[in-house]
């Protein structure tokens, strides 16, 4: 008894050590974007949204925002439709040399940004092709592709192939199929791959950092803004970007909750 | 049900496969174009030298040859290894007891809230969180301000910038990934396996060690070889909470980029960069099931 006491005590301490660890940075990060003074570090000097008011008069910061969302949003629509015809076309069709094909299109999983962001860098180098948001988002839906891909396919269950000839008998054409019926069948797995995707791209620094030269996106203006130490107006923007991320997740959460437990 | 799928498909087979290239080509085309084509050009130039502001077409391996002597840069690859693999122990380390904590103690409604707290701190950006912890670790800040106070320390400690710093921001990030991969694993173990043991006289710890560990043990290489390779391609984390002390590769290669406009050699330390990852793949491939996603 006393033994299961004491075992409890323990892994609950535990529980509680490893979330003050976790969440030790965020809070520090949050409070002191609140600092009433030019340093985002103790003593706390009282309560002001000084920093706050600060960050929305920055007119590079709001448009590397701007900049972030349409990168994030045009690179994940283009990587879920590219994704989304390629596990149609590799779960529905026998094409020779199929397994080399799903490899290949998985294959920038394993390879680090850097090494992704390198590459694209040499070669418009070469290329002479200048760097812009386009590049970044090039980049970005090499990274993506993969993950969109992979979990399209990995939805696509067999059971659905008789909804579709079914569909087909009844006159529709391979992009009606596509669209009003194996679409909507997959839309939990198209939703959560178009949200990662959207997160990922929304926050991804290296690519960014080395594809963009003037529109750069949120996370290389942060970087840019690190360079003058540190600043309450690093942590105001920090926490709204949190507080925007935790937004996005909280949706893609209750919408794709709700949705599993309708079905 | 396959013959009838078969003989209706003969006709349309040509028509059909055509349809189905359309369909997968563009995805294809875009991985080869702005992957493949990249990764073989970098490959090339890593073979190349720059001389001056260009780059000469040599093809040789004295990039690689002057990676291994030239100890400034040979010590980027210990570094990186030596952190990886401390970041990588730690982790896991820390992560498994969580992970069996929110999956045996924490009652079952409340686990999902449970992970999804532990992943929250996730979804800060990229960049901030390592920023956060400097607001933690700096000389003015909250830890030596605290120590200072409770009159712990008299002079602050230099937390900041050093390779201790680099691992706290690595394991706070992998902590949070291992958590899940490892959870996910042990909610899927059978209760009869411990049952079983049980009956046949196996105590808690014995349990534990032959039969929960062994069977949990693909989550954990796993997490692990993720944890490997995004520690040891990271280049922001050590950048802002290491400092210039111990450079990792990816920092001598943004520096070789940055400040020298080398090219190639950025490029063969990529190379290096992607051998160290492949051997971590294979040493522990058996374990792992990434593939069949």
């Amino acid at each position: 008894m006393l033994r299961r006491i004491f075992a409890s005590v323990l892994s609950w301490t535990y529980l509680v050590l490893v979330y003050a660890f976790i969440f030790l940075p965020v809070a520090v990060l949050v409070l002191f974007s609140f600092q009433d003074g030019r340093l985002p570090v103790p003593p706390f000097n009282g309560f002001s949204l000084q920093w706050y008011g600060a960050v929305f008069a920055d007119r590079k910061l709001m448009a590397a925002l701007g900049n972030s969302m349409v990168v994030a949003l045009v690179s994940s629509v283009v990587s879920v439709l590219l994704g989304f015809l390629a596990a149609y076309a590799l779960a529905r069709y026998k094409l020779p040399g199929s397994a080399l094909q799903r490899g290949l299109l998985i294959a920038p999983m394993t390879v680090s940004y850097l090494i992704i962001a390198l590459g694209l860098l040499s070669l418009m180098n070469a290329l002479h092709i200048p760097l812009s948001l386009m590049t970044v988002g090039i980049g970005h839906v090499v990274i993506n592709l993969p993950l969109c891909f992979a979990i399209i396919y990995a939805s696509m269950g067999d059971h659905h192939i008789n909804i579709e000839r079914a569909a087909r008998d009844l006159g529709a054409n391979d992009f009606k199929v596509m669209a009003l019926v194996t679409a909507p069948m997959l839309m939990p797995s198209i939703l959560a791959a178009f949200f990662l995707s959207i997160t990922f791209s929304w926050d991804e620094f290296i690519i960014a950092f080395l594809l963009s030269r003037f529109d750069v996106t949120l996370p290389v203006e942060i970087w840019s803004l690190l360079r003058s130490g540190l600043n309450p107006k690093t942590n105001a923007i920090g926490s709204l970007v949190f507080l925007a991320s935790v937004a996005v997740l909280l949706i893609l959460e209750l919408s794709l909750f709700g949705r599993t437990k309708k079905q | 049900m396959a013959d009838t799928a078969l003989t209706s498909a003969t006709a349309l087979e040509d028509a059909d496969r055509r349809k189905a290239w359309g369909f997968v080509a563009p995805a294809l085309l875009w991985t080869v174009a702005f992957f493949v084509v990249p990764f073989a050009f970098m490959a090339a130039m890593s073979l190349w030298r720059r001389e001056g502001r260009d780059i000469v077409h040599a093809w040789n391996f004295d990039n690689y040859i002057r990676f291994f002597s030239e100890n400034a840069l040979f010590r980027g690859l210990v570094n990186s290894l030596e952190i990886t693999v401390i970041v990588t122990v730690i982790s896991v380390l820390l992560a498994y007891p969580l992970a069996w904590i929110i999956a045996e103690r924490v009652p079952k409604r409340l686990q999902r809230m449970a992970l999804i707290l532990a992943i929250l701190p996730f979804w800060t950006s990229y960049v901030v969180r390592s920023y956060s912890w400097l607001l933690v670790l700096s000389k003015n800040g909250v830890i030596n301000q605290m120590f200072m106070t409770i009159g712990l320390i008299s002079e602050p400690l230099e937390l900041a910038s050093t390779r201790t710093a680099t691992v706290i921001g690595f394991v706070h990030f992998f902590v949070m990934l291992l958590t899940l991969t490892i959870y996910s694993n042990l909610i899927q173990l059978s209760p009869n396996y411990r049952r079983a043991a049980a009956d046949l006289g196996a105590n808690a710890f014995q349990t534990f060690w032959h039969v929960v560990l062994p069977l949990t043990l693909p989550g954990i290489m796993t997490g692990a070889f993720l944890t490997f390779v995004l520690c040891i391609g990271d280049y922001v984390t050590p950048q802002i909470l290491g400092g210039n002390n111990e450079l990792v590769l990816p920092q001598i290669i943004m520096l070789q980029l940055g400040r020298r406009a080398d090219f190639p050699m950025a490029a063969a330390l990529s190379i290096v960069l992607m051998l160290a990852v492949t051997v971590a793949y294979l040493a522990c491939a058996r374990w792992l099931k990434i593939e069949r996603a």
